[in-house]
């Protein structure tokens, strides 16, 4: 098996080398930027699996260095960012990253995104196509969902909503990229549709939003299907 | 000052008497300070050590060092008198013991502190007395003084100082002295040095003595020093050149006098006086007396007088109006004599025509009268500007030929009401209804009028009442008599009547002022907006004025702008800017009749306060030929003044408001810094030493490296929570915080808070009761998260393990309430409302829980920011704390139940 190799861009050499260090201890390759220049130059090179990206660089914005990547090339890409500026994650993710993490954060909460972000999006083309997390069954081409073996009755906009989460199990999906795909262009502001249906699946899945066990919202952001749940 | 000027005008045997009783006086040295600290006492002694070591015979009589060590060091090697004990109420005092250094006879005696009273008891009640009796026995005496103990200026001081200094002495004492040394020390220095502790004073004293130490005092006083140093100076010299026969001029503080009248000549007159006064550096003063006369003056004399007082004023001269009733002369004279003038200046005046040989002209009586002072009289250079001296008065009655046709009508109403009651009364009494016709006329037309209507009153008396009747039977010695009554009486009443109509109109034109005034002051009380206050300024002013005004403020770029018209006007001609601009930049009047820039059609002048100009005040007068008389342009002043006062009073209030942030800034920022070195540093030393003890120690069991591990853990998250707090604070602080709202699930966003404090609410009892089915909040999520992560770490941070904690919503009405309760701890009532304010924490007992005071001042800028509110409670059962948040709820916008929508819920229901 070859290790998957991921590139690091960040310009403080402690977290590069701690991320190196149990990135490396994991099995994956490390391959370091300290700028976004050297990070677009190696991404090139390189051709790694995965970008972890801090959104701080001092030589370019952060976006730039998406829309760059972008050019060229769709691999994953996770932004590491302060907390205040939820509005840039939010905008990194509209313009090509796919996941996020919040700084500081621990190591485990960074490899489960790593993780879900290095699984191909499941494309639910072939009839068999299943998708299963712990008690949760969504069967697409069968438009069935069931928890626990029991079936669950869900309205066509559930059950794409659903669909749409599941596909990307693990990683985030923002709000707009849900409105959009679900609900179309027209509808990509209005966020309480989205609250409402949720509100409703959850219902519906048995989940409660005070302890979810299925779906996750990342407040501003957007929700996640959680993949490692049970 | 004033004593010396006696000395000054003319010498006397007197001073021959002075100087022969300095020979066989001893001889007095003042050693003159400014303030007390410039070292008057050292310098002295300095002296006296020099004169030691010369050989001369010094004694000190007194000397006060105030423990100051240098001073005490310069004793050394004199001979000190003892002092006298003396007791006085049952304490001792010690004081100059005179008799014994009358006994010592010595060459020089050194008294500190001249101004010093003795106690009861002594034998002379001031110490400066002792000096004298030193002095009359051939002594010489080195003494030290303060300004501020002088008589003359004791009350200067005082009002320069706000200290009132209660031990003096008399000025003579001064000129007694022959020798005065100035003692000066910059009041930098002396700040410096009180700084250092180097000057001596009084404990009682406290705040007055640090407003004494003022620099802006100290310069003051310095001046004042310097100045009675150098008078004493010049007034020595002058003795001494008088008592040697030395002839003049002696220098002198000459005044000079220009006595300014309606004379196109004022102008000239005003230069010549600068002239002069600059030749002979003198100051200078421009006199105008006005007299009742005034108003009656033609309007160009009332626009040169106004010409000539700006010109004086710009000229740097003092400008002085008084008001007098008649004796213009006398009045000049009064005021030179106050003032110390010794020159005047004033303009020839011809002759009235008619009363010319009646009246001296004030030059002409200045002439006469003014004997003590030189006098210069300035010709007017030629015969045309004389031509405009006519006297105004006259000319303007003459113009109402209106009012001499209606006393000619009146007079003959009078006679054909006297025709009519002839037949009831005898005839001398007919003359009174003559009377009465002359009076009134008199009181309505003014003297002019009355005079026709006295001399037609007669010929009608005459020719319609005497025999032979309708027949002017010419000049008896009693018609004489009668006419020259009916003369007497229209001039005295016309008089008379004319000076009450021009009170009246004083009165009205006063009373309008005062209630523009009064309207003004109450529009700006009630003002609060900058641009209410300048409406109403620029009303005020116009009505005040009959005029158009502006109000031009700077703008932020520091250029200038319209802010308020009245009329409104938003545009102004070029050349208007340009001297609006000058006005502006120079911080002088500009524009209309003005230095800079008269073509313009505006004048402009300058608000001023204390603190520098706030801008500019526009005047536009309809009638621009004439300038301003200096009564309007003096209430021109008073209007800028009082509308920049207004202006300033709005500014004030922003800039209080700013001073206050300011000051809460600063408590801010020194509780931020004790906050973060306290609590910053609490978490790092638990990391620290955590880490330090796994990378060094060997010998750690696995569950002892398991709690390290876990302590750097929690420390590390305490730590990010606090940084957390410090942005969220700075954030609000900045007012930058806007919540992002969107509709939210209160359970979700609570249920996230709760996870990050998962493991310390394992160890409690937590309640959680937030229905699925409550409805969704419009707020910003991150925010209110915020909000739930600081109470719940509050809550545990109060609430000791196996504690209970609830966190608990509901809707009430159309708010949510969320609630947070514990059983912990508990704030005391009187401290509920002061959690909320910034580094605000509750002291427990003896251990300090960690914590900074941010959390719940950050979750009221919050709450706040979306409009709800945050209050502490007692907890359930009267224990612990409840924090309760009150938000409103608003109607969430309803989903589209489209009828694609139930079809395909059919169909997957179906699949």
């Amino acid at each position: 098996l070859i290790a998957k190799r991921i590139l690091v861009v960040d310009d403080e050499p402690q977290i590069r080398k701690f991320l190196r260090i149990s990135l490396t201890a994991q099995g994956y390759d490390v391959v370091e930027a300290p700028r976004g220049e050297d990070g677009i130059a190696k991404c090139v090179a390189s051709q790694p699996n995965l970008v972890i990206l801090d959104l701080g660089l001092p030589d370019l914005d952060g976006q730039q260095v998406i829309g760059r990547i972008r050019e060229s090339s769709d691999v994953p890409i996770i932004v590491l960012s302060v907390r205040t500026k939820d509005e840039e994650k939010v905008s990194a993710l509209d313009s090509g990253a796919n996941d996020y993490v919040t700084k500081p954060f621990s190591i485990e909460e960074l490899l489960a995104r790593v993780r879900a972000a290095l699984r191909a999006k499941l494309e639910f083309t072939s009839a068999a196509a299943q998708f299963v997390v712990g008690e949760l069954v969504v069967d697409v081409p069968k438009h069935k969902v069931s928890v626990s073996g029991a079936d669950v009755k869900l309205t066509r906009k559930e059950f794409d909503l659903l669909r749409m989460l599941a596909q990307n199990a693990g990683r985030i999906v923002t709000h707009r990229q849900i409105l959009r795909e679900v609900w179309g262009p027209a509808h990509e502001d209005d966020v309480h549709y989205l609250r409402i249906y949720i509100g409703h699946l959850r219902q519906k899945l048995g989940d409660d939003s005070a302890n979810p066990k299925f779906i996750e919202s990342e407040p501003g952001v957007g929700y996640r299907l959680i993949l490692d749940a049970a | 000052m004033a004593v010396m000027t006696e000395h000054e005008d003319r010498p006397t045997p007197e001073a021959l008497l002075v100087e022969a009783n300095r020979e066989r006086h001893g001889k007095l040295k003042i050693f003159l300070g400014a303030y007390p600290g410039v070292g008057k006492t050292y310098a002295m002694l300095e002296a006296a050590q020099a004169h030691l070591a010369e050989g001369v015979d010094v004694v000190v009589g007194v000397v006060e060092t105030h423990g100051r060590v240098e001073t005490e060091a310069l004793l050394r090697g004199l001979e000190i008198i003892p002092r006298q004990q003396i007791s006085y109420r049952g304490r001792y005092f010690g004081e100059t013991d005179v008799d014994a250094i009358l006994r010592r006879k010595p060459k020089i005696a050194l008294i500190d502190e001249l101004a010093h009273t003795n106690i009861p008891g002594c034998r002379r009640e001031k110490r400066y007395q002792d000096a004298e009796d030193l002095l009359a026995a051939g002594i010489d005496v080195y003494a030290t003084l303060n300004i501020q103990h002088i008589e003359s200026l004791n009350d200067v001081v005082a009002r320069i100082s706000r200290i009132q200094v209660r031990e003096t002495l008399p000025d003579k004492v001064l000129a007694l002295a022959s020798e005065i040394e100035l003692i000066d020390l910059p009041p930098d220095d002396l700040i410096q040095r009180l700084r250092q502790g180097k000057v001596y004073m009084p404990d009682q004293a406290g705040r007055a003595i640090t407003h004494f130490f003022s620099k802006g005092n100290l310069t003051a006083l310095r001046e004042l020093a310097m100045r009675i140093a150098a008078e004493q100076v010049d007034a020595q010299m002058v003795n001494y050149m008088r008592a040697h026969a030395i002839p003049g001029p002696w220098p002198a503080q000459d005044r000079l006098l220009v006595c300014l009248n309606e004379s196109p000549v004022a102008k000239r007159l005003v230069r010549t006086a600068r002239r002069m006064a600059e030749r002979q550096r003198i100051p200078w003063i421009a006199l105008y007396v006005r007299t009742p006369n005034y108003e009656s003056l033609a309007e160009t004399a009332k626009d040169s007088i106004a010409e000539a007082m700006r010109l004086a004023e710009r000229l740097e001269g003092e400008v002085v109006t008084i008001h007098a009733e008649a004796r213009i002369a006398d009045e000049i004279l009064a005021f030179a004599l106050k003032r110390n003038v010794t020159r005047l200046l004033v303009g020839r005046q011809r002759p009235r025509r008619w009363t010319g040989w009646l009246r001296e002209t004030v030059a002409q009586r200045l002439l006469h009268q003014a004997t003590q002072f030189e006098l210069t009289i300035v010709s007017p250079e030629d015969e045309d500007a004389r031509k405009d001296v006519i006297h105004g008065g006259f000319k303007a009655d003459l113009g109402k030929w209106n009012a001499y046709a209606l006393a000619a009508a009146g007079v003959g109403l009078a006679a054909a009401l006297a025709y009519a009651v002839s037949f009831v009364l005898p005839l001398p009494n007919i003359s009174l209804i003559f009377m009465t016709a002359v009076i009134l006329i008199a009181i309505y037309f003014g003297r002019g009028p009355s005079i026709l209507a006295s001399v037609l009153s007669f010929f009608a008396y005459n020719i319609f009442f005497t025999q032979p009747y309708y027949n002017f039977s010419g000049f008896r010695r009693d018609d004489l008599l009668t006419i020259f009554f009916f003369l007497l009486v229209s001039v005295i009443v016309g008089n008379l009547a004319a000076r009450l109509k021009l009170q009246i109109q004083a009165m009205r034109v006063s009373a309008q002022r005062t209630a523009n005034l009064y309207e003004f002051s109450r529009k700006i009380a009630a003002a609060a907006a900058l641009e209410d206050v300048l409406w109403a300024a620029v009303h005020h002013v116009a009505s005040t004025l009959q005029s158009a005004s502006l109000v031009l403020l700077p703008q932020k770029d520091g250029k200038l702008r319209i802010a308020a018209g009245y009329p409104p006007e938003d545009q102004l001609a070029l050349k208007d800017w340009g001297a609006a601009e000058w006005a502006w930049d120079h911080g002088s009047p500009a524009g209309w009749k003005s230095e800079t820039l008269p073509a313009a059609d505006w004048l402009f002048l300058p608000m001023r306060t204390r603190r520098g100009m706030v801008g500019l005040v526009g005047v536009c007068f309809k009638e621009r030929q004439r300038a301003l008389a200096p009564d309007q342009w003096r209430l021109l002043e008073a209007l800028v003044d009082q509308v920049a006062v207004a202006v300033e009073r709005t500014n004030l209030a922003a800039d209080i408001e700013e001073a206050r942030l300011l000051t809460e800034t600063e408590q801010l920022r020194s509780a931020l810094l004790s906050s973060v070195s306290h609590d910053l540093r609490t978490p790092l030393v638990s990391i620290l030493g955590s880490a330090t003890t796994l990378a060094t120690l060997d010998n750690l069991t696995d569950a002892g490296r398991a709690e390290l591990v876990t302590t750097i853990l929690d420390e590390s998250e305490r730590l990010n929570r606090f940084v957390q707090n410090l942005l969220d604070m700075t954030r609000l602080g900045y007012g930058a915080l806007q919540p992002r709202r969107e509709w939210c699930d209160l359970r979700e966003n609570a249920g996230r808070a709760m996870k990050q404090f998962s493991k310390a609410l394992e160890r409690r009892e937590v309640i959680f009761e937030i229905p699925p089915t409550l409805p969704l909040v419009h707020v910003d999520p991150v925010l209110l998260e915020r909000v739930l992560v600081n109470i719940l770490d509050n809550a545990i941070k109060y609430t000791a393990e196996g504690g209970r904690i609830a966190v608990q919503a509901f809707k009430r009405d159309s708010d949510l309430i969320l609630r947070i309760s514990d059983n912990g701890v508990g704030i005391p009532p009187e401290a509920r409302n002061a959690v909320f304010d910034i580094f605000y924490r509750v002291r427990a007992k003896d251990s300090q829980v960690a914590g900074t005071g941010l959390g719940l001042s950050i979750c009221r800028g919050i709450i706040e920011a979306h409009g709800g509110r945050i209050v502490a409670k007692v907890g359930p059962k009267n224990k612990g704390t409840t924090i309760e948040v009150v938000l409103a709820l608003t109607e969430a916008p309803s989903v589209p139940h489209g009828e694609a929508d139930e079809q395909l819920n059919e169909e997957v229901g179906v699949g």
